[in-house]
């Protein structure tokens, strides 16, 4: 049998006598909480916040440039997507979200396009895969939007024309588009 | 015939002015719980509910409160003594409204020849009475934790209990010094006596002739209202406490009457210690201030100003039991008893014997 061994503990003990006191001590503790409360109050009084509290959804904080947000696809100068349907972001995709159809494209510079092209966002991970992937830069994830909730699985799925209509964020990483509001209601109403 | 019933719609008056004001502010507590916290730590507090898009600070937030209590299902275990489960939060919030009665918010009011005494109740023994509420509202907490079949609100029943003994003995034992140094048990009279002053300058309140009082009173009176620190017959971390078994506006009751509580204790506080509804300086006939100047003014001015100090320093020292609250961490069990009966029981002790060696000399 292993003999036990005790360990003493050292417990803190290095207290003034003023520490000890309680009362002392709770006027101290009383100070800040009051200096707290009238601090913030003089700011809330003389029109400033006096809060650390970001007030969503009115008040958003800024984000960051590099933030995965939800994706979009880039036009071309003719509003065509940018895509040439070439399956990498499909291939690289570990959560499988990404279907695309490929068609011919009118112009044999080009050779394909998406037919279809739908991310399922309800698996997506946001891992940015796609968007390191992209040989054509025509996948980004800088929309800035980070609210977007259906009410069915089906609300989840972005197509090609949703997508393609997303814009970039503005200076202060929020977002300057969104998604249609159907999409969000499906399967609701 | 007649002047008995001006004399009764007198009482009620008065009656309804307390019951009022105790009530309102009662209520008005849980808003300055939510708010005041908030701008303590940094936060914005409550501030959702809204009527036509309206929000007020928050204010309508015990009004949605109020409207969820009432509106939820109304549980009771099965195994719960009925009648006492129904009758404890009623004697909690009965208790806690009963004590303000006897808290004078004025002096006399001189109206048609009649002289009306500004408290709701005109009693010899007011302190006394005040005190008895008190100690009763602790039935309430006893019952609930004993009916509900609960062993959790058992164990918080009984720690309520024991919490109240230890806190109800500092609390007698503390006012005693008061009672000592303006001669009465009336609160009316400990009030008038506290328009006193020395040398016509400092004002003779109870925080400057009693201050050892004032502190434990205060430590007391808070270990009586069962909140923070002294709230572990709750202790919601650990045993949730006598309430655990009530739901909806039975359950509101037991935190109206902690609330009311504070607004007794910061009213027992006002009249034994600050004074009461004494301001500085005013007399019945106005204003005499010490280089002599004097300001008369007529005598409802006086009593008006009379009854918004008392109100003010009530919500200053709502203000600062709110801050205590939402400052200290709670109390052990067993820290709480050694601090009731092995700190501020022999303290008050020597309180009442510094103070009668005092007043012999």
């Amino acid at each position: 049998m292993v003999p036990l061994k005790v360990l003493p503990v050292r417990r803190q003990v290095s207290q003034s006598a003023l520490q000890r006191f309680y009362l002392a001590e709770i006027l101290v503790g009383l100070g800040i909480t009051a200096g707290h409360f009238f601090r913030n109050l003089g700011r809330w009084v003389t029109g400033r916040k006096g809060a650390v509290t970001y007030q969503w959804p009115e008040e958003r904080r800024p984000l960051a440039p590099r933030l995965r947000s939800l994706h979009r696809l880039v036009r071309r100068e003719d509003g065509s997507p940018r895509c040439v349907a070439c399956m990498m972001c499909e291939t690289v995709c570990p959560a499988h979200c990404i279907y695309i159809v490929a068609a011919e494209h009118p112009n044999p510079d080009i050779e394909k396009y998406p037919e279809r092209f739908d991310i399922d966002l309800g698996k997506c991970v946001f891992c940015g895969f796609c968007v390191e992937a992209c040989p054509e830069d025509a996948i980004r994830m800088d929309t800035g939007i980070l609210e977007f909730s259906a009410f069915s699985r089906d609300g989840m799925v972005y197509s090609k024309e949703v997508l393609l209509a997303l814009e970039p964020a503005g200076v202060d990483g929020l977002p300057t588009s969104s998604p249609p509001r159907s999409l969000i209601r499906r399967g609701f109403d | 015939m007649s002047a008995t019933l001006v004399d009764l719609g007198i009482a009620f008056a008065k009656v309804g002015f307390v019951m009022g004001f105790v009530l309102n502010l009662g209520g008005l507590m849980t808003w300055v719980e939510r708010k005041q916290s908030a701008v303590m730590q940094d936060r914005v507090g409550a501030n959702r509910a809204s009527i036509l898009g309206l929000r007020l600070l928050g204010l309508f937030h015990p009004l949605a409160d109020a409207i969820k209590m009432l509106t939820k299902e109304d549980f009771m275990p099965a195994r719960a003594d009925r009648a006492l489960f129904l009758a404890a939060p009623v004697v909690s919030v009965f208790f806690a409204l009963a004590g303000f009665a006897a808290i004078p918010f004025g002096d006399v009011l001189r109206v048609g020849g009649r002289e009306v005494s500004l408290q709701a109740v005109t009693l010899n023994a007011g302190i006394l009475y005040v005190f008895a509420m008190l100690s009763m509202g602790v039935y309430g907490v006893m019952l609930a934790g004993w009916a509900s079949a609960n062993n959790y609100a058992l164990l918080g029943g009984q720690r309520a209990a024991a919490l109240m003994i230890s806190a109800e003995i500092a609390i007698g034992a503390s006012i005693m010094g008061v009672c000592m140094v303006y001669g009465s048990l009336d609160l009316q009279e400990i009030a008038r006596g506290q328009g006193a002053y020395w040398g016509g300058v400092i004002p003779k309140w109870g925080l400057l002739t009693q201050p050892l009082g004032f502190l434990l009173f205060l430590t007391a009176g808070i270990a009586s209202t069962k909140r923070i620190p002294f709230d572990f017959p709750e202790g919601e971390s650990e045993i949730i406490g006598y309430f655990v078994e009530y739901s909806g506006m039975k359950f509101g009751m037991f935190m109206m009457a902690d609330f009311i509580e504070t607004v007794v204790i910061a009213g027992m506080t006002t009249a034994l210690f600050l004074g009461g509804w004494q301001v500085p300086w005013l007399f019945a006939d106005g204003f005499h201030f010490p280089g002599g100047a004097v300001w008369a003014l007529p005598h409802v001015v006086v009593v008006v100003l009379q009854i918004g100090a008392f109100i003010s320093k009530v919500i200053l020292m709502c203000w600062l039991l709110m801050l205590i609250r939402w400052t200290l961490p709670r109390f052990r069990y067993d820290q709480a008893m050694r601090l009731g009966w092995l700190g501020l029981l022999p303290l008050a002790v020597l309180n009442i014997v510094v103070t009668a060696a005092v007043l012999l000399l």
